[in-house]
């Protein structure tokens, strides 16, 4: 209850006319970064640093959070009408996400993601509130091989529930492995697989795949297709977006789980990525039979979205309590927070109450600023899919090749751009899914760093992942996760086998 | 109003005609490339420098923050060498530029970069969890020695600062340790506050808030003298109540990372002279010295025959221990 009273004083300090101000003007920012894919939240954000200089913590942290509130939802938007993903969090959006826009119904993916996102953005602020204490003592607790079981979970809750060919996934996963160890690893300090090339010293940059797979790739597809989009006939009535949100109620399970697989990852470092992946896995294991997953179904938008906005809200706990970005526009912002002389750690809650509570009173405002905002956009955006392709076609080249390259401003980056929309049209020509390759990348070079400080800790032993309640118990549950489904579908078979003998 | 304009334009007159005549100024927007990503300490330290710029009107023309910290920021030094003699181009960084061509095959030299000036020097601790056995730094080595390798000591990256000075402990105190190299100093930090390690060698500032909340104490700082006088930070102890790990016993008198600035090589003396007088202006500024006091870094400016004086000292004796440890590449 005490936090309640903190939290009101919080409001005091959020609801000025300058405060509610910024954060309008923050939230729009946010949306155009968060649209143009590559130029993203992290870089947005650092473009605005130097303006906070003069502007007193509690504005600057307003302003900053609510522009990567708003580059959040806007990357849902380029990712469900051209299957380019604006942030690396709204990949998992596109599984679902595009073929139901494809389908003409754009309005209702659009409304979905973005109520959902909105709905999992409150859940955040709601449990930061409420558990901050104790969230920032929980995240302690975390060392190199509870990171490696987080990773390992997510990996497994993905996996686990594939629907393609196994091999495939494997060799799409292992591809994703693969390039997720280019350039210069931090526990060995030796560059890998640059093959002299100072290009790739930093690695394969994650952005810069993901536009070349889904962007690239979609085009060729659609240019193979015929010079149309595929089924673009989308009607455009605000009685749509109602109408969707009246729908929203129906898919309160995966809401909640897709929360608290959020608000998990969130606090724990996975970051929103991881949670956005796991979520769609669990959803596509736990959600009623009905339309099958990756060609348009509700949960496959609802479940990624709320994840990712759950967590990245989420997020904002570590850093400020313990000084530990878990998302790359995280570490931008604490980097801002000790330019404003403002020391992120445990004793942050106690010695600037009003700038915490502040900054968390504005998240509850800002998130349904941004949500207002952005439903604005809606039919503007819904409308884009009914331009011909001939038109549409090249400006979306455009956009991924400008993308590509604001991501680190290299024009080596343009080339693996045309590469990998080569390797994605392929991909799906052959039908590997190009999921798997996506995550392995996010995940892979995390998973595999904690994997190696665990053994430098343990020397050498596999026990120390067994080695406490809470990093067996996580290891234990992702084993389940890829054993049990296996063992499910092998009794399923021995039993239809049992009685087409019976009947024999 | 009218009285201002024509100081103003007098004043004009007078700055580009001594412009013209006696020293080089910027004549497109200058580049702040940095050695490292997007909220690291060298990020902030020229982020800092730009904020101080644009308060005091240091310099007429803009500035552009880049980074390019691939590869440990060899991605910012390779950049260097490939605009030779741009005099529009400042690279930020630590002691990195020329620590890092000597454990690592590199595209670049530190021939490639001249130094324009060192504005600060961070410190390096050895912090261990508030409830250790250990009430200074003597009794931290020897537990170490009781369990040679088994207490573990985290640290940012590999072959980097942090795992120089934990191999320079060992080589002078004949404790040893087993590293574990991390992503960045705030998480080894937290790492050090849950128990997962036994102890680090972070920054004052990337231990900061654990130490205030007393989670963590420090045992001892590599310098040769305490460090500045501060308000209690965590009890009634501050930084200056720290000891120096040569009263501890520890044979280390000074290990300390310059705040680094950087040209291309190929630039003409007056063009370093300009921004080894622009970093000196800036350096005297109060915002400056409130940065330096925020982030407990130990403010020096340092430029000219100085300069190369202590990157000579701190060269050689850090490609010592990479000798020592069988580091030096190739």
């Amino acid at each position: 209850m005490e936090n309640f009273g903190l939290l009101m004083e919080g409001f005091q300090v959020a609801i000025t006319p300058t405060h509610l101000a910024i954060m309008v003007i923050g939230v729009m920012l946010g949306l155009v970064v968060g649209v143009l894919p590559g130029l993203g939240a992290p870089n947005g954000v650092s473009l605005l640093i130097p303006l906070t200089f003069t502007m007193d913590p509690v504005s600057a942290i307003i302003l900053l959070a609510s522009m990567y509130w708003g580059a959040l939802f806007g990357g849902s938007t380029t990712s469900i009408l051209f299957n380019i993903p604006g942030e690396p969090s709204s990949v998992a959006t596109t599984f679902d996400g595009y073929p139901m826009a494809q389908k003409g119904q754009s309005t209702r993916a659009l409304t979905l993601a973005f109520m959902s996102a909105g709905i999992g953005a409150l859940v955040g602020v709601v449990v930061i509130t409420l558990l901050s204490t104790w969230a920032a003592g929980f995240a302690l607790r975390f060392g190199a091989p509870e990171y490696f079981s987080v990773y390992f979970l997510a990996f497994c809750a993905f996996i686990g529930m594939g629907s393609s060919a196994p091999l495939k996934t494997i060799i799409s996963l292992l591809v994703g492995l693969a390039l997720s160890t280019v350039g210069m690893d931090t526990i060995t300090g030796t560059l890998r697989l640059t093959y002299g090339l100072n290009e790739l010293m930093g690695g394969v940059s994650f952005l810069v795949v993901v536009i070349g797979l889904f962007g690239i790739g979609e085009i060729l597809m659609t240019v193979q297709d015929g010079l149309h989009f595929r089924g673009v006939a989308s009607r455009i009535d605000l009685r749509d977006v109602f109408r969707t949100i009246a729908e929203l109620p129906r898919y309160w399970a995966t809401l909640l789980r897709s929360s608290a697989i959020g608000v998990w990852m969130g606090i724990t470092p996975g970051g929103p990525t991881a949670a956005s992946f796991m979520s769609y896995g669990v959803a596509r294991q736990w959600s009623r039979p009905g339309e099958p997953f990756g060609k348009g179904r509700p949960e496959g938008i609802v479940a990624p979205e709320t994840a990712d906005h759950s967590a990245g809200t989420c997020a904002m706990l570590p850093m400020l309590a313990l000084g530990v970005p878990s998302s790359a526009t995280a570490a931008v912002m604490m980097g801002g927070l000790m330019i404003w002389g403002l020391t992120p750690g445990p004793m942050l809650f106690a010695t600037k109450p009003d700038f915490v509570w502040g900054l968390i009173a504005s998240m509850y405002i800002s998130n349904i600023v941004a949500v207002v905002l952005v439903m604005a956009t809606v039919p503007l955006f819904a409308a884009l899919l009914r331009i011909p392709f001939a038109v549409i076609g090249p400006v979306i080249v455009a956009i991924c090749f400008v993308g590509a390259y604001t991501v680190s401003n290299a024009t080596f980056d343009l080339w693996l751009v045309l590469l990998f929309g080569v390797i994605g049209y392929v991909f799906s020509k052959l039908s590997y899914p190009l999921a798997p390759l996506v995550l392995a990348m996010v995940l892979g070079h995390k998973a595999e760093n904690s994997f190696h400080q665990s053994m430098i800790l343990s020397d050498g032993s596999l026990d120390v992942f067994w080695s406490n309640p809470l990093v067996g118990s996580i290891m234990t549950l992702a084993l389940l996760l890829v054993i049990v489904p296996q063992v499910v579908k092998l009794i399923g078979r021995l039993r239809s086998r049992g009685t087409l003998r019976s009947v024999h | 109003m009218k009285k201002t304009s024509i100081t103003l334009a007098v004043a004009a007159t007078l700055l580009s005609t001594v412009g013209a005549f006696a020293q080089w100024v910027p004549e497109r927007p200058v580049e702040f490339v940095v050695a490292s990503g997007p909220g690291g300490g060298t990020d902030n330290f020229a982020r800092t420098i730009q904020s101080v710029i644009a308060q005091h009107n240091l310099m007429d023309q803009s500035v552009v923050v880049l980074n390019k910290g691939a590869g440990s920021g060899a991605e910012a030094f390779i950049y260097a060498k490939a605009n030779n003699a741009n005099p529009h181009k400042l690279i930020f960084g630590t002691n990195n530029v020329y620590l890092l061509p000597h454990v690592a095959k590199m595209a670049y030299t530190s021939e490639d970069l001249v130094p324009v000036a060192a504005l600060a020097l961070d410190e390096f601790l050895i912090w261990v969890k508030a409830d250790a056995p250990y009430a200074d730094a003597a009794e931290f080595i020897a537990a170490a020695k009781a369990n040679p390798g088994s207490l573990p000591v985290g640290g940012s990256q590999s072959k980097d600062t942090d795992e120089t000075l934990v191999a320079l402990i060992e080589q002078k105190t004949g404790a040893e340790f087993k590293y574990v190299p991390y992503n960045g100093g705030g998480e080894v930090g937290v790492q050090l506050a849950g128990g997962h390690i036994a102890a680090n060698v972070n920054n004052p500032n990337e231990n900061l808030g654990q130490w205030q909340a007393g989670a963590i104490k420090p045992l001892c700082v590599f310098s040769d003298q305490r460090m500045a006088e501060s308000d209690p930070v965590h009890g009634d102890t501050g930084w200056h109540d720290i000891a120096t790990c040569t009263e501890a016993g520890i044979d280390i008198s000074s290990y300390q990372m310059p705040r680094t600035v950087w040209l291309p090589a190929g630039v003409s003396d007056e063009q370093l002279a300009f921004y080894v007088d622009l970093m000196q202006k800036v350096s005297e500024t109060p915002e400056w010295q409130e940065y330096v006091a925020n982030t407990s870094q130990t403010g020096r400016f340092l430029a000219g025959e100085e300069l190369s004086a202590f990157i000579d000292n701190s060269e050689t004796s850090t490609v010592e221990v990479f000798k020592a440890e069988g580091w030096t590449a190739q």
